[in-house]
């Protein structure tokens, strides 16, 4: 049947139309089949842009409208709003992209604006086809998870707990707090690191919404944006939860020790632990790979010292399963092991350090218990601080870790301020990079202490006479340098965690480049991701400081609470479709459908598509041989078709026709009487 | 071979990855050659056979299809299907004298803009080299 098809190409200031002849593409698609109205407009986006379309609706009675402008992933909503706002039904609505894979990418105008006329083309073929589809609501489970327990986590936990709704926070450590709880001192305000995170993390123990899991991780999560269902492992903490008062007795007597990994390796701790006195819980945990009683049967003085009873040799992991509307992944990063980098001798000489091993140091908890000494007990009398280690290099990783420059001029304060100011401090910088708040006003604090700031990578690091020496060059000065030092903190990058593959495939989400969880959109979608109901919080998403990542996470929980707060959420209608007319009974999509959205009906001997757990992503559509399944939206005919308009304007290229050498041959033409019937 | 031969390619491309690859390298103005038109397909799980072959013989002398990185895909695993269909195509080509170069399959990632126009200049580059499909003007469809 003929369509009433309204065809907008915008202009995109100059966006579009410094490439592309928009009149040229509007008067080229008003010549097309069923196109009844078609214009080029400045800004198809803006608010008379979209009144033009509705107005055309109503004047013109169009049933189909197309819009060419930019990438459908930024404004097909808009448009397809636009629409409904007419009374058309969205979905019949086709937008086409002509800036980000045409005027944008195109050197050659002419070239620019064929290839913008067969994409508009092609969406015109396609829309005709297009039919009426409905979205469905359905219900959106108030609870939300929060994966990971870092400040980042902490902050989303506390933000939905505020808003009425129960949270479930995992924490795969047995303490919650993350690395800001390892830190000593926060640039640049110099406050203490568990002054201002303990408050939040005692907040997360007592308040009624927060169900936390510590020790725990995600295993599996099934279903879709506002019912996914997650199964949680418990590992076994071989203490229980409910009973221990935290008293610490059982960590006085334990004979067996380990390194500390709160400590990063500096110093030891017990096979039954707790990272900090300040730890929440304050229930230890017991290392079943060295507690003695766990791996031979020997020992078990815990148990006999603990006066609750708590400890639980037989502990065993379990599985809980919990139903959440959202997630908010907040799982953090890893500081990069910068072993690999030999030339800086990381774990070859003792006085290198990485970043968070000198907050240790720093911390009155630490190893040194706040000292900052070196190995032999002696205090540095110089120190050389390497920045961007394994940050800004193509070999390790080529992002700047946005933390680095910051953390080392605190080091340089803490350094003048705890060892002595005679203390000498070079800082090793390719740039200074101080972009946040008070973070200039304390590069010039530090600077006016009297530390040395040197521009230029360091080569390497060798030892010679008892001191380190770091060899490299001033490249302000155009000169080589040796500087002989006692101590040297490597400022490691922040790297992605190294389960993030695994974390990205459990949750369905992407990874970027750099390795880190993909956002929905670098600017305007940094805390969601492509899957609905998903959500980023903190350093899982990219390098973040301390304000950074807790304003990034009440993003995430705000993300969150309005999913819940609406009780309901729209579901796609482009879901498959199984016409029961035609469908054989082969059972091949039944086995194929990721998401066993598929039945059979053996009545029918047909399979029938369960809508609600479809997803629409045509695995079924893509095999079916009787071409029973179909895509709603991205049909058979409507794929036929775009593909007809984009190939449509081109004739097929035929090799040239050679010209004959001799006279044609004449070929006598018999013309068959019809013979007379008798 | 004619030197005026400009192939035209149509790619079928994912809407999490590649596709958004696709805006990337647009927002970051990365240019290419303008043979190459995209067809927006949710997942390359969806791209049917038949659509490459009818791209194939309506004019097409390359086609694309280009997805998520194995482990990436958004609907768990659309791209392993993709790949064993396209691996099958390339299979049965030959034998209609379509040479399996023009059929290509390629993971790029959301966040890959520069593979995106790499891939595209290549691929265009590859069939400008292999010269116009024969097979169209000889098959009876």
């Amino acid at each position: 049947m003929a369509r009433k098809i309204g065809v907008y190409v915008c202009h995109c200031g100059s966006n579009i139309a410094g490439k592309v002849d928009c009149e040229n593409v509007a008067a080229f698609a008003g010549n097309l089949k069923d196109v009844a109205v078609s214009r080029d407009y400045q800004f198809m986006c803006s608010d008379p842009g979209q009144e033009m379309i509705i107005n055309d609706i109503h004047r013109y009675g169009l049933d189909r409208v197309v819009v060419a402008s930019c990438s459908p992933r930024l404004h097909e909503k808009t448009f397809q709003k636009a629409c409904a706002r007419a009374g058309l039904n969205p979905y019949l609505m086709q937008h086409c992209c002509i800036r980000e894979h045409c005027s944008w990418t195109t050197a050659d105008p002419e070239e620019a604006t064929a290839k913008a006329r067969h994409i508009v083309e092609a969406a015109v073929e396609r829309v005709g086809e297009h039919r009426e589809l409905f979205s469905r609501e359905v219900e959106v489970l108030p609870d939300v998870m929060v994966v990971g327990a870092g400040i980042a986590g902490i902050q989303a936990a506390l933000d939905i707990a505020k808003s009425g709704h129960k949270v479930h926070l995992i924490e795969k450590s047995p303490s919650i707090g993350g690395h800001m709880a390892q830190f000593d001192k926060t640039f640049p305000t110099l406050d203490c690191a568990a002054c201002i995170s303990t408050p939040k993390m005692v907040a997360v123990s007592q308040e009624p919404n927060i169900n936390l899991l510590t020790w725990s991780e995600v295993e599996e999560v099934t279903g879709f944006v506002g019912n996914y269902t997650v199964t949680v492992l418990r590992k076994p903490r071989y203490v229980n939860e409910a009973v221990c008062t935290g008293c610490g007795a059982c960590l006085e007597k334990c004979p067996t020790k380990a390194f500390s990994e709160f400590n990063e390796g500096l110093g030891f701790r017990k096979a039954i632990y707790r990272n900090s006195p300040q730890a929440v819980p304050s229930t230890p945990v017991i290392d079943g790979s060295v507690c003695k009683k766990i791996t031979k049967d020997k020992c078990g003085i815990c148990a006999t010292i603990c006066p609750t009873g708590a400890i639980d040799y037989e502990m065993k992991e379990r599985r809980e399963v919990f139903h959440v509307g959202s997630i908010v992944l907040a799982t953090g990063y890893d500081a990069m092991d910068p072993t690999p980098i030999r030339e800086y001798g990381f774990g070859k000489y003792d006085e290198v350090y990485t970043a968070l091993q000198f907050e240790r140091l720093n911390n009155a908890v630490g190893p040194t218990e706040g000292r900052i000494v070196m190995k032999n007990g002696q205090k540095p009398e110089s120190v050389a601080i390497i920045h961007c280690v394994g940050s800004r290099d193509k070999n390790y990783h080529e992002y700047c870790s946005r933390t680095c420059c910051m953390y080392a001029l605190k080091y340089d304060h803490l350094i003048k301020d705890k060892v002595g100011h005679d203390t000498k401090v070079y800082n090793f910088y390719i740039d200074m990079r101080c972009f946040g708040k008070g973070y200039e006003e304390f590069y010039k604090r530090v600077q006016d202490e009297g530390v040395t700031f040197i521009r230029g990578r360091p080569a390497e690091i060798v030892q010679e006479d008892g001191k380190l020496v770091v060899v490299g060059e001033d490249t302000l000065l155009g000169m080589n340098i040796r500087l002989p030092v006692d101590m040297v903190i490597l400022c490691t990058a922040m790297e992605p965690r190294k389960d993030t593959t695994e974390v990205a495939r459990i949750f369905g989400v992407a990874q970027g480049q750099d390795g880190f969880i993909l956002e929905e959109h670098p600017k305007l979608g940094p805390v969601s991701t492509a899957t609905d109901g998903v959500f980023l919080a903190g350093t899982c998403q990219g390098p973040k400081d301390i304000p950074d990542a807790v304003s990034h996470a009440s993003g995430g929980a705000a993300q969150a609470i309005a999913l819940a707060a609406k009780g309901t959420v729209s579901i796609s209608p482009t879901t498959s479709w199984i016409n029961p007319d035609v469908c054989v009974g082969c059972r091949v999509c039944v086995g194929l459908c990721a998401y066993s959205a598929i039945e059979f009906d053996e009545r029918r001997n047909i399979a029938v598509i369960n809508e609600a757990m479809c997803k629409g992503c045509g695995s079924c559509a893509g095999y079916c041989p009787s071409g029973a399944a179909q895509i709603k939206h991205f049909n058979e005919t409507q794929i036929f078709n775009e593909i007809d308009g984009l190939l449509g304007m081109i004739p097929d290229w035929l090799p040239p026709v050679e010209e004959p050498e001799s006279e044609p041959v004449k070929i006598p033409v018999q013309i068959d009487q019809p013979e007379e019937r008798a | 071979m004619s030197q005026e031969f400009e192939p035209t390619i149509l790619a079928f491309v994912c809407n999490w990855c590649t596709y958004t690859a696709a805006d990337l390298a647009g927002t970051s103005r990365m240019v290419q050659q303008p043979n190459l038109r995209l067809v927006r397909m949710m997942c390359t799980g969806m791209v049917d056979p038949k659509y490459i072959v009818k791209s194939l013989l309506s004019g097409a002398d390359g086609v694309l299809v280009s997805g998520c990185h194995p482990g990436d895909c958004h609907y768990i695993n659309g791209n392993y299907k993709a790949r064993r269909r396209v691996k099958l195509l390339n299979e049965i080509l030959p034998q209609f004298g379509i040479e399996r170069e023009r059929v290509k399959l390629t993971w790029v990632g959301a966040s890959e803009g520069n593979e995106f126009a790499a891939t595209v200049n290549n691929f265009i580059n590859e069939i400008r080299e292999l010269g116009p499909m024969d097979a169209r003007s000889m098959a009876v469809v």
